[in-house]
């Protein structure tokens, strides 16, 4: 079995646009969308990365491209190493990148949830429906402009909905949420900001 | 001779009807679903023919929450992600987060979490026995894992001023010191706790019925449990000796002696046999850990900008009451940077995906939870069960919704 450093090494030498990415922690890569599934397979046959742990999804928020990044975290359970590998979606508007479940079943769920959370759609997964929201929930609620309060949305039961007169309402927020921006911070910007997501069904949401 | 009757046209009647296959849904809110899961299933008489896991009701959106406060406001979130064991989440965040800082905490700090995420182990397994009992029909076991468990958590809330929603770890620390005395009712809890334990598992290991119920039943390959990212127990009953603990010791883990139990046949009856024997060496853990229970300080000292200084120096200095203020409404200070920390706890692997672009509010923080992977292989190993077995295979997986849906 190969050390970690040697995979990451004979990983970049068989995929020349692999570049490294910045890590507190594990050995990281880049690399480009239509090379991510061969660069998986390799590590998972060749480099003894034979458990998908974790793969989710970054947004770096609208206006910035590339705005999607998916991040696949993999452990090997001989070595106990693990590995980053992260790949920008190449389309900001629709992003997509092909699927992981050819390689590992475990990924459905991973993805379906990423899919769900940010609207990714990962070409050739078998069944890429929402698996935390309902079917049919309009948003993606991990991404940037969505408001932590939510957005007034519709019912899934037309009928209940028809019934009642209930719908999935905002919370109030008070003015808030009060939090500080991330990023590093200067005297004048230390304070957390109220970000105002207290548009409810009393005031009208300002148009984003 | 009872077994050589047939009745000789009941094969062609039988024929004569269409098969036909019966939709069912179990829960959300079904007694042997432990939570809010629903299970979609597709059924030829009792069998199953496909089953698809619908979750996500008690999808709270944590994640979310996490991107909009400061790493010391998100703590209390965690003890809602396993709440039957929100000590180990605690204690897996902080050292999350203290791996984006490249913080270390001193000795006692490290040993206040390991006794505390150990404790949390033995109550999270006594509930999981507990539970799988009743799934089986036993109901004893549950009254006395319960009983086991109320003793726990009474040394819970005099550690953390709570019994359930413990949030007990800060960034670079703890909430507090332990009690005067506290160590010396662990320690007299796992004297007593040893026998009693014997006692539970005795109700079940040689039990007909238990056996009857579980051996066979569910059964998960090696190589399946890998692929499907299975964590914990789960992943140990079926034979791959992978314990974070071991292979990637973290708040000093590697002090302390411990044998990781595996399966052999990766059924639910070895997925129980793993729990039971992951608390005797829970205990033995404990034991190691107070004899040794180191003195000094609880909390990073030096770490000014991440862990709050004692509230009598606030009081009473200038500069302290700067820092407070400062990591009160900023958040601990954190270098820009990612990483990815998992911690063993009791249901499996707890994962953090911290992205910080710096400051005290992390940019995107993805939780890993072992239930959610754990869960995913449901529609592979319930086909071909029975629906009551289903129910036993449900009660050895030992999830949590909480973590699952976050």
């Amino acid at each position: 079995m190969p050390a970690t450093a040697d995979v990451t090494t004979a990983l970049r030498e068989k995929f020349p646009h692999a570049t490294p990415r910045p890590s507190l922690d594990h050995p990281a890569v880049n690399l480009p969308a239509a090379e991510v599934l061969a660069a998986l397979q390799y590590l998972r046959d060749e480099g003894g990365f034979d458990m998908l742990a974790d793969l989710t999804a970054i947004d770096w928020a609208a206006g910035v491209s590339p705005r999607f990044t998916v991040v696949y975290h993999l452990l090997s359970t001989t070595r106990h190493d693990y590995i980053r590998v992260a790949t920008d979606c190449p389309d900001d508007a629709a992003p997509a990148v092909p699927s992981a479940t050819g390689l590992w079943p475990g990924a459905n769920w991973h993805e379906r949830e990423t899919y769900d959370m940010f609207g990714i759609t990962f070409t050739g997964h078998p069944d890429l429906r929402r698996i935390l929201m309902w079917d049919g929930y309009p948003h993606f609620p991990l991404r940037k402009e969505f408001p932590l309060a939510g957005i007034d949305t519709p019912l899934p039961d037309a009928e209940i909905m028809a019934e009642t007169g209930a719908r999935v309402i905002p919370a109030p927020m008070a003015g808030g949420p009060f939090v500080a921006a991330p990023g590093e911070i200067n005297l004048t910007e230390a304070e957390p900001r109220a970000k105002d997501e207290s548009w409810n069904e009393r005031r009208e949401k300002p148009d984003a | 001779m009872a077994a050589e009757f047939s009745f000789p046209d009941a094969a062609a009647r039988a024929a004569e009807f269409e098969p036909e296959k019966m939709s069912l849904s179990m829960g959300p809110s079904h007694p042997s679903t432990h939570g809010v899961l629903r299970l979609q299933m597709e059924l030829d008489g009792e069998i199953l023919t496909k089953c698809d896991p619908v979750i996500g009701y008690l999808h709270r959106g944590d994640e979310k929450i996490a991107e909009n406060m400061t790493y010391n406001q998100f703590v209390p979130y965690t003890d809602r992600l396993d709440y039957i064991a929100p000590l180990a989440n605690n204690m897996a965040y902080a050292i999350a987060v203290e791996r984006l800082a490249k913080l270390e905490v001193p000795a006692r700090c490290q040993a206040i979490r390991v006794i505390t995420a150990e404790m949390a182990r033995i109550s999270s397994h006594l509930l999981g026995l507990g539970a799988f009992g009743i799934d089986t029909g036993a109901w004893t076991v549950f009254m006395y894992a319960f009983t086991e468990r109320e003793k726990l958590y009474k040394l819970f809330e005099e550690l953390t001023g709570a019994r359930f929603t413990t949030s007990y770890s800060r960034i670079g620390g703890l909430a507090r010191d332990v009690p005067e005395g506290w160590t010396g009712r662990v320690d007299a809890f796992c004297d007593q706790f040893l026998p009693i334990l014997e006692e539970i598992l005795a109700l079940l290991t040689r039990n007909k019925i238990f056996m009857d119920r579980t051996v066979g039943v569910g059964v998960i390959s090696r190589e399946d449990a890998i692929a499907y990212g299975l964590t914990g127990p789960n992943l140990r009953g079926s034979g791959v000796g992978s314990d974070l603990r071991k292979d990637r010791p973290y708040s000093g883990y590697e002090q302390y002696e411990f044998d990781v139990p595996v399966g052999t046949k990766g059924d639910s009856y070895d997925r129980y046999l793993v729990r039971g024997e992951e608390m005797r060496q829970s205990v033995r853990i404990l034991k190691q850990a107070l004899a040794k229970f180191p003195g000094g300080p609880w909390y990073a000292t030096e770490a000014r900008r991440i862990f709050a200084p004692p509230k009598d120096k606030i009081l009473t200095s200038m500069e302290e009451l700067i820092q407070d203020f400062m990591i009160v409404t900023a958040g601990p200070q954190m270098p820009a940077g990612e990483v990815y920390f998992e911690a063993e706890n009791p249901k499996g692997v707890l994962g953090f995906y911290v992205v910080s672009k710096g400051g005290g509010v992390p940019w995107r923080l993805k939780i890993r939870s072992p239930s959610f992977c754990n869960l995913s292989i449901l529609p592979k190993v319930c086909v071909g069960h029975l629906i009551s077995d289903v129910v036993a295979i449900l009660g050895s997986f030992d999830f949590v919704m909480g973590e699952c849906d976050r």
